[in-house]
């Protein structure tokens, strides 16, 4: 059986065992949020987990990094408006850029 | 307070696998914690076993030493000696009594699909947040690939080599149909044939040094004999799919819009001095590593000595039963110093037999001893690839002003420049202040290397252990949410100790 989510609207099918991220790159979409400061495009880098470059909202939960969430059926991608804030004590953290809509 | 067990292990790839097997074997209650959904960490990353597919282990070098590893695993787990929680992510460790760390841990990754909560065993599902306690540590959380800045390495397409071979490994995507795989060291070239046999065409492989490098310690690098034959198969690999393998040669600058189109190459001499004019190759997949560097935020949480290795990373410091400065905490694996899976293993082995040794569990001395023979010649072999393949020393000249250094808060080498010579940063600590590179989502993961370099560079010195430990030192070792914070606060208000380490760092 093949999963089917949506990213923005759209379908996107993933084998069960794929990871969110690789499900968008295998189906051509290779970026899914932009940066704060330049608004650039940006999806997987170290595909591991450790550069949040990935950041993605999986049914409704902001910041969720996609090289790791396992595909689910019926999924819903990236556009979600609630923020979260995260803290990693550097400096209080700020309100992700990651997931919210564009 | 929860049940407080012998020993907890932090990673499941080849060295926290083989620690977590051997202490339980030897008696000890173990809790075993990785942030990973199944064991085998990088080297040995597979597709979700509950999807196998016959196909899915082709290439991967020591296959079955995993396999046996794994169903050890599966035994001491099901028989309760191993409390293993996988997708889970150790955030902080601190040490509120005498004696014993209590580590915090949350879900890696918290989406609906539910794999990883079903390996999950005896666990309190009450909270996001959940402490577990030990009275020994040892820490395996191995490394990622090192990077080096280049113009237009943040274009969607632009992956580090270990994340598109993971991608491969782990979830049977190929990240795009024509590849570069650029940097330095042995690890080129099966990213490369990986892809290769996946189908994408490879435009180029750049390495930046000759490859008779190893000629430079050919008594290091025939330690380990079994490491020749695997690089004859590789460059017969590269032959069978006609792979150009450009020596000497660096990319310039990726080029594309939105998303990779080309990258321009160029010939480089010994130093890294740019020598040749520039090439140009399309291309929608670059994949760059050079080298891999370790993960360092939980020892350094617990306050361990670090030293620079000989690859110019930050890495542990270990005695021959791989305990580091802290009592109580062994380190294993990449860690201690960049040097590939077999030795991980055998790292991770040792800190085992050493701990249950020193808890008056008896260990044949002569397997400790040839442990610590293998380790010898392991790092002796690491030592000379590190030394065949160094990151070039004229690296820096190949950065223009607005080529990005930290990809999380978009700070260019520009901003550096003008932390040095107008702000007068002098070194890693101050460039961090001033510019704040490595201060985003990944705290300097992926541009702490380079920004040590180049705060060294710039005040024309050496890199030091403290320009790395600068960038390498988290508060958190993963971001958390303020609500798991404050719970934290609330849980240890009697003593103030957590709270303590997370305001006291950074
Ligand atoms: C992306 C990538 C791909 C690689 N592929 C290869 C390859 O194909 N061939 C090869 O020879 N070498 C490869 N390597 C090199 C590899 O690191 C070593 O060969 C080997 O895997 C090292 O073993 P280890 O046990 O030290 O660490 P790892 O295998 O890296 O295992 C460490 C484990 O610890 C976990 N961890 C880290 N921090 C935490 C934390 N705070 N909480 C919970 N868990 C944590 C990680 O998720 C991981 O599962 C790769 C490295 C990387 C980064
Ligand atoms: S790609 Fe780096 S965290 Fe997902």
């Amino acid at each position: 059986m093949t999963y089917r989510m949506t990213f923005r609207g759209a379908a996107v099918p993933a084998e069960p065992g794929q990871s969110v991220g690789a499900a968008l790159v295998a189906a051509g979409i290779l970026d899914w949020r932009t940066t704060r400061g330049s608004g650039r495009p940006r999806g997987l880098f170290c595909g591991i987990g450790v550069c949040f470059d990935c950041l993605i909202s999986v049914d409704g939960v902001p910041g969720q990094r996609a090289c790791l969430v396992p595909a689910g059926d019926g999924m819903h991608l990236g556009d979600d408006a609630r923020h979260e804030t995260v803290g990693h004590g550097e400096d209080g953290g700020h309100a992700g850029d990651a997931g919210g809509p564009r | 307070m929860p049940y407080t067990h012998d020993v907890a292990v932090v990673g499941a790839g080849p060295a926290g696998l083989a620690a977590a097997v051997e202490s339980a074997e030897a008696g000890l209650a173990v809790v075993l914690v990785d942030a990973a959904g199944q064991p085998g960490g990088q080297y040995w990353r597979h597709y979700d076993e509950s999807h196998a597919r016959p196909g899915d282990h082709r290439g991967h070098h020591g296959w079955s030493a995993f396999t046996r590893l794994r169903d050890r695993l599966d035994v001491l787990t099901a028989d309760g000696r191993i409390h293993y929680l996988p997708g889970h992510q150790v955030w902080l460790i601190t040490r509120d009594d005498p004696g014993v760390f209590t580590l915090r841990v949350t879900r890696s990754f918290g989406g609906s699909a539910g794999r990883v909560g079903a390996g999950v065993s005896g666990g309190t599902e009450t909270g996001p947040s959940r402490a577990v306690a030990a009275r020994a540590l040892i820490l395996c959380p191995g490394g990622y690939d090192r990077q080096l800045p280049v113009p237009g390495w943040d274009l969607p397409g632009v992956m580090a080599a270990g994340g598109a071979q993971a991608l491969l490994k782990g979830h049977r995507t190929l990240a795009g149909r024509r590849a570069v795989v650029a940097g330095t060291g042995p690890f080129l070239l099966p990213v490369a044939t990986g892809l290769a046999r996946a189908g994408a065409s490879l435009a180029a492989v750049v390495e930046a040094n000759g490859t008779l490098g190893w000629l430079r310690d050919p008594v290091g690098a025939m330690s380990v004999p079994g490491k020749g034959v695997e690089a004859l198969q590789y460059a017969v690999l590269m032959a069978r799919h006609r792979i150009p393998y450009r020596r000497r040669t660096v990319i310039r600058e990726i080029l594309g819009e939105d998303r990779v189109e080309a990258v321009r190459m160029a010939r480089v001499d010994r130093e890294g001095r740019l020598t040749g004019p520039d090439r140009e190759v399309a291309a929608d997949l670059v994949a760059l590593g050079w080298g891999f560097t370790p993960s360092l935020e939980l020892p350094l949480m617990l306050g361990v000595d670090t030293r620079k290795d000989v690859d110019g990373s930050l890495v542990v410091v270990v005695d021959d039963l791989q305990r580091s400065s802290v009592d109580g905490v062994y380190v294993a694996g990449e860690a201690t110093g960049v040097g590939g899976a077999a030795l991980a293993v055998a790292e991770g082995r040792l800190s085992a037999l050493a701990l249950s040794a020193s808890l008056r569990r008896p260990a044949t001395a002569a397997v400790v001893r040839r442990l610590q023979r293998a380790i010898r010649r392991g790092r002796k072999f690491a030592a000379a690839m590190h030394r065949a393949y160094p990151v070039p020393g004229a690296w820096t000249e190949w950065l223009a002003e607005p080529t990005l250094v930290c990809r999380c808060e978009e700070v260019s080498y520009g901003d550096l420049l003008r932390a040095c010579h107008d702000l007068g940063a002098e070194d890693a600590r101050t460039l961090k202040m001033l510019a704040r590179p490595g201060m985003g989502w990944c705290q300097g993961r992926m541009c702490g290397f380079a920004t040590a370099e180049i705060a060294s560079c710039l005040s024309g010195r050496e890199t030091t252990a403290e320009d790395l430990r600068s960038l390498s030192t988290r508060s958190l070792a993963f971001p958390v949410t303020l609500g798991e914070l404050a719970a934290l606060t609330d849980d240890t208000a009697s003593d103030g100790t957590a709270s303590e380490a997370t305001t006291e760092r950074g």
